[in-house]
């Protein structure tokens, strides 16, 4: 084997990492030497920092998208303009956390953490860039654990509280438990193909017959990454660790990790088993988004803890971002999941941000404190409507043509049978049956006429920009809707396969 | 020996026993990268270095499940996951 003297100038390619890099690099230079009394400001600067990352890339999506196309790696790493504004999303919601958490960072029990709790989380960011980015499963495993176990350590930052070390143990335990079956099935397929590059499996798998190792190993695959996008059956962790994660935590693995997750996983099915999409993984992936969404949805009625209640109605919404992914990387379907995904990102943030507030100012969690909250904080009520409408998908708001888009993107597979439209009908009575609980909150928050037990009080600034910029989306993203076409033509000129 | 681990995994009530079990199941597939690389495919390093940054991964993972795992100690003085139940649905 000859030896290749590296080219350090492909580093160059990974524009929003080298990006993100700097990013984290200021925030522990600044955390580490400067002294005790500016540290205050360590949570603007970090979200200032990221707001110019995002600003960047939405500038450079629409200048220049073309620029954005990039390898690196002899193909482990892969950047088109699709990726690009996926991670560019992912920022947006990530700009969103830091500004409701600053908060919390500043209070005084997190004073002297505030710094570990940015750094981890801009960790978790990069490995999920490097997860969406990955042309190769080394790379791919590498930017999981960068992204799920720093994530383990944030779950555990909350040292007083004891649920918070039930929430971490459960967490790195599945994660651990989980990525070892994942990469059980990678050297199972490794052991098929002699290739861990996706297009070298996609072209070893071409033409191959479908065995029993095979089988085996895609359905290890399968079950590796649900883990971390918590479909059911591999949900259980999910509402425990919800729970006990501090809230801005909890806000983060909701909307965030699962984002990343779940077009991670499309890309892993388009690109490394696209050939096995109808003899193996669309059957697969049609039980999990059945068993996702109904069981998300069952559990979610019974619900009376806030967070757990959250919990169980984000394993229902993962069900419908799979949607987007069992159409076999259609473009139409591609750009469906990313608009969910931004959608999905503001409106659960709304939530959460409410009830980062009320937590924080009452210390109260649970749904029938909420009884009455209209007359002693209306606004928060409204915000918290919102995001449940937007949730629940009630038009106009974004929540309803997200879930249309991506009903839409699940019938544009070609060759689409009589079992996709079952599919789609049985996402759509449980959307009815999550307007149920959904509806719950607001009618325990407005029609309930009982002494609310949580006082009046102003949110800080920090919070109250949060939510204004969540409502924004919110009620934006419903009536500018041609943003899904923008992304639609993004997806349709740059294909993943 | 990866189906050792998930018994093991399963069945232990101890959570060192259950981190014991996991490593069982990365050695595991270690093991199995090895194994393929060298029978399968002795031309190319893919899997021998897939290995390499796995075991690398699977350290960071268990110093981070031990780190957990003391604090649940310090605040439980004992480390059975039969005493993990406060949240429950």
């Amino acid at each position: 084997m000859e030896i290749v003297n590296m080219d350090y100038t492909q580093f160059l390619a990974m524009k929003q990492e080298i990006g993100l890099l700097i990013v984290f690099i200021v925030v522990f230079l600044y955390d580490t030497f400067l002294p005790a009394k500016s540290q205050k400001a360590l949570p603007g600067l970090t979200a200032v920092l990221m707001l110019i990352l995002t600003v960047c890339g939405i500038v450079f999506e629409a200048v220049a998208p073309e620029t954005l196309s990039k390898t690196a790696f002899a193909g482990m790493y892969v950047s088109t303009p699709v990726i690009a504004a996926l991670k560019t999303i992912l920022n947006v919601g990530v700009v969103i956390v830091l500004i409701q958490s600053v908060n919390w960072a500043n209070s005084s029990f997190m004073a002297m953490r505030r710094g570990e709790f940015y750094e981890l989380l801009l960790v978790t960011l990069f490995g999920m860039y490097l997860m969406v980015s990955a042309r190769h499963f080394l790379l791919f495993v590498i930017g999981l654990e960068s992204a799920s176990l720093p994530l383990a350590a944030m779950v555990a930052l909350d040292k007083n509280r004891y649920e918070s070390h039930e929430a971490a143990v459960k967490y790195i335990l599945t994660a651990v438990f989980s990525s070892a079956i994942f990469m059980l099935g990678l050297s199972f397929v490794y052991g098929l193909t002699g290739s861990l590059y996706f297009n070298d499996i996609y072209a070893a798998l071409t033409g191959a017959g479908v065995n029993m190792m095979l089988i085996v190993a895609l359905a290890a695959v399968v079950s590796g990454v649900g883990f971390k996008l918590s479909l059911v059956p591999f949900h259980l962790w999910t509402a425990d660790v919800y729970q006990g994660a501090p809230t801005s935590v909890t806000s983060y693995l909701s909307v965030i990790s699962k984002g990343a997750a779940a077009f991670a996983f499309l890309v892993i099915l388009v690109q490394a088993f696209g050939m096995l999409y109808a003899q193996l993984w669309e059957w697969m992936l049609y039980a999990l988004i059945i068993l996702t969404i109904t069981v998300g949805n069952l559990f979610a009625i019974r619900q009376k803890n806030m967070k757990r209640f959250l919990a169980f109605s984000s394993v229902s919404q993962a069900g419908y971002i799979m949607l987007g992914v069992i159409s076999d990387g259609a473009p139409v379907a591609t750009a469906a999941m990313m608009f969910y995904i931004l959608v999905y990102i503001f409106s659960n943030l709304a939530a959460f941000g409410v009830i980062g507030a009320i937590e924080r100012a009452s210390g109260k969690l649970s749904m029938d404190d909420y009884r009455g909250l209209y007359r002693t904080n209306p606004r928060l009520s409204v915000a918290m409507m919102l995001a449940m409408f937007s949730l629940a998908g009630i038009p106009p708001f974004a929540g309803f043509f997200s879930k249309f888009f991506i009903f839409t993107g699940a019938l544009s597979a070609p060759g689409v049978g009589t079992a996709m439209y079952v599919l789609v009908l049985i996402a759509l009575i449980n959307t009815i049956v999550s307007l149920y609980y959904y509806l719950l909150v607001v009618k325990a928050m407005f029609i309930a006429d009982d002494q609310c037990v949580i006082e009046p009080f102003r949110s800080s600034a920090s919070e109250r920009l949060g939510l204004w910029i969540t409502v924004a989306g919110i009620i934006g993203l419903g009536i500018a809707s041609w943003f899904f076409s923008e992304l639609n033509v993004l997806t349709a000129t740059y294909p993943l396969i | 020996m990866f189906a050792c681990g998930v018994y093991g995994f399963i069945t232990r009530k101890n959570m060192i026993a259950m981190l014991v079990s996991l490593e069982l199941m990365l050695n595991a597939v270690d093991i199995n990268f090895v194994v393929f690389n060298r029978y399968l495919f002795p031309g190319a390093f893919e899997g021998m270095f897939f290995t390499l940054f796995a075991i690398a991964i699977a350290a960071a993972e268990t110093a981070l499940a031990i780190a957990i795992i003391i604090n649940i100690f310090r605040a439980e003085k004992n480390i059975d996951v039969r005493n993990l139940d406060k949240m429950k649905f």
